[in-house]
């Protein structure tokens, strides 16, 4: 094809792309750093003469050590890892239900109901929150895992429909005619033959839809208050900060632990996240 | 199932008795509820729509209803009409809000687009590592936001910010000939500056969602069209212009409504970078909401500072649907 000289590879191609890496990465690199850093060196003027901020000589876990021990930080990590689990769940199991009926039936207002859920994925939680939290308040919801279990579904649902609906279009109907021929009915060709292939589906939307749960923030501010109910990202705001200061070390190993569970889903599965978010967006 | 097909197997062959014909009204009436089509649907749709009735569609009415009425927490409200509407238009934290909302969503598109598209060429090369490099890529799109933020802020401290140290070990500022600035940037604690800053960490974090959907778009373009337009002699920059491009915006347009949606109405980032601060100089329509709602109690404020979010975020929708809609028509 094209080819390029070597000095134009490096300006336009390597030192783009370095920037972009280093830019990409750094927050996290400095996550770490200060989580293994000892609080002496944390506080130290930035116009220090030794100061060397980039690396530390003397790591410590003494921050992670406290995060696990005085804090209810385990506790949010279960707490977030169980509403994930389960609003996910809820929502593949609607969404595929929903997705298949819209992908493959016919009845009235099919359209409609198609363009109403797919409205509703584009409804953002903060324009709903204050009225949420009197309606979970009203179904003695209010600082429950439940409050979350419902409701992270509002922006779960319309996602996995959407995306697993435009899955099933890809799935040709002579295999399900096939399974009806010999006795099947509609719903077991739908369960026995039809799900089992719409697997990678399954996995994308499922992964994008746990890591968007883990994500959430402010349902999870407003619908919870105790400590020990909170969610990761909840917790660390709040009962990380005792009254004005900042323990930067601690808030940093939280944040770094708080989002490796996430981070490993990810990892084992980046093509099929990649899938559900590319897919998440076409119709 | 199996029992359908022994109930019909008189003479005809199993495979004509299994196939939905005007005979089966025949069948048992569980077979039948089974085989509608309809019923079935209306099945299949009713956890969805209850779920999207109940927690969006009704918050929604309420929210609307809360927005005409004075209720606070613990007290039940009466209705004022559009009272709450105009006391927060005629509010300057709100007017300042309303501005903010708009300034961040402009640029921080704007950015996110532009670096998106750069890093998604960057992506479609092949070169060693490109998985690793495109996997690592959207890891602040995945960490929570939240988290990633108070890295940022730690970042942006006062008195410990790394990137003040970097800049002044450049001699960028301080008292070099080449110093753009005597002193440390202010880089929270000035509006102008922290407004500039969440942008700046909106754009790390949203710019992976732009660059990763937009390559997968690249890679359905055929190299064949850009290896024509190379051989009549096109460059790098008309080859993006009238071969990428052109073929690229239906999916940048998609791409742009969703982040467009997701910043406009953007909270965490917000809440966790400036807390509307300093001196609520940095607020955005959902956290002055939050504020005004959640912190004060003035629930039906709250609710119509949130609500006039709706109607830039049903202009985008529907300008998403009519070009969903003509797509499907051509």
């Amino acid at each position: 094809m094209v080819i390029e000289q070597r000095w134009k590879r490096w300006v336009f191609f390597y030192i783009p792309l370095a920037l972009f890496v280093v830019g990409t990465l750094f927050p996290f690199y400095w996550m770490l750093v200060t989580a293994v850093r000892p609080d002496a060196e944390l506080y130290r003027s930035w116009r220090a003469p030794n100061n060397a901020p980039f690396w530390t000589l003397n790591p410590t876990l003494a921050h992670v050590r406290d995060l696990l021990a005085k804090t209810t930080f385990p506790r949010w990590l279960w707490n977030t890892f169980f509403i994930a689990v389960v609003s996910t769940a809820i929502s593949l199991v609607c969404g595929l239900f929903a997705g298949y009926a819209l992908a493959r039936l016919r009845f009235p207002m099919a359209g409609a109901l198609g363009t109403a859920i797919f409205v509703t994925y584009l409804v953002p939680p903060t324009l709903l929150f204050i009225p949420l939290a009197d309606i979970i308040r009203n179904f003695q919801l209010g600082n429950t895992p439940w409050a979350l279990i419902l409701t992270y579904p509002t922006f779960l649902v319309p996602f996995c429909t959407w995306l697993l609906m435009g899955y099933f279009k890809t799935i040709p109907r002579e295999l399900e005619e096939c399974a009806r021929i010999d006795g099947a009915t509609r719903f077991g060709a739908m369960v026995r033959i039809i799900f089992p292939i719409a697997v990678p589906g399954i996995l994308s939307a499922g992964i994008f839809a746990f890591t968007l749960s883990w994500n959430e923030f402010i349902y999870a501010l407003v619908f919870l208050s105790s400590p020990e109910r909170k969610t990761v990202p909840v917790g660390v705001v709040s009962e990380l900060i005792r009254g004005d200061i900042y323990f930067w070390g601690q808030l940093m190993a939280g944040a770094l632990l708080g989002s490796i569970p996430v981070a490993l889903v990810y990892s084992f599965f980046v093509e099929y996240y990649v899938t559900g978010l590319t897919g998440s967006v076409k119709g | 199932m199996t029992d359908r097909l022994a109930g019909g197997a008189g003479s005809a062959a199993g495979v004509e008795v299994a196939l939905p014909h005007p005979g089966a009204a025949r069948a048992p009436a569980r077979t039948r509820v089974l085989e509608s089509e309809r019923l079935l649907a209306a099945a299949l749709l009713a956890p969805t729509v209850v779920l999207l009735g109940l927690f969006i569609a009704y918050p929604f009415v309420m929210g609307i209803w809360l927005a005409l009425t004075d209720t606070s927490v613990g007290r039940p409200g009466r209705f004022v009409g559009l009272e709450n509407f105009v006391r927060a238009w005629t509010d300057s934290i709100f007017q300042a809000a309303f501005r903010n909302t708009f300034v961040y969503t402009f640029w921080a598109t704007v950015l996110k687009l532009s670096l998106g598209m750069w890093l998604a060429l960057l992506l479609n090369r092949h070169f060693r590592g490109k998985r690793l490099v495109r996997a690592s890529m959207l890891l602040p799109f995945i960490v929570p936001t939240v988290l990633s933020t108070f890295a940022w802020r730690w970042m942006f401290d006062p008195t410990f910010s790394v990137l003040n140290w970097t800049l002044y070990q450049l001699g960028l500022i301080g008292d070099r000939w080449w110093s753009l600035s005597p002193t440390k940037l202010p880089f929270l604690s000035d509006g102008t500056y922290a407004l500039a800053c969440a942008i700046v960490v909106n754009t790390w974090r949203g710019m992976p969602f732009f660059a990763i959907t937009l390559l997968a778009g690249l890679q359905t373009i055929n190299p064949d069209l850009h290896e024509a337009a190379a051989l009549d002699g096109a460059g790098g920059w008309k080859r993006f212009w009238y071969v990428t491009w052109p073929l690229l915006k239906p999916v940048t347009l998609v791409v742009v409504v969703f982040s467009v949606i997701q910043t406009f109405a953007d909270f965490q980032l917000i809440y966790v970078l400036t807390g509307g601060g300093p001196a609520n100089s940095t607020h955005l329509l959902a956290t002055y909401a939050y504020q005004v709602g959640v912190h004060s109690g003035l629930l039906g404020e709250g609710a119509a500072i949130s609500l006039f979010m709706f109607p830039v975020l049903f202009a985008v929708v529907w300008l998403q649907l009519r070009y969903l809609r003509r797509l499907e028509g051509a």
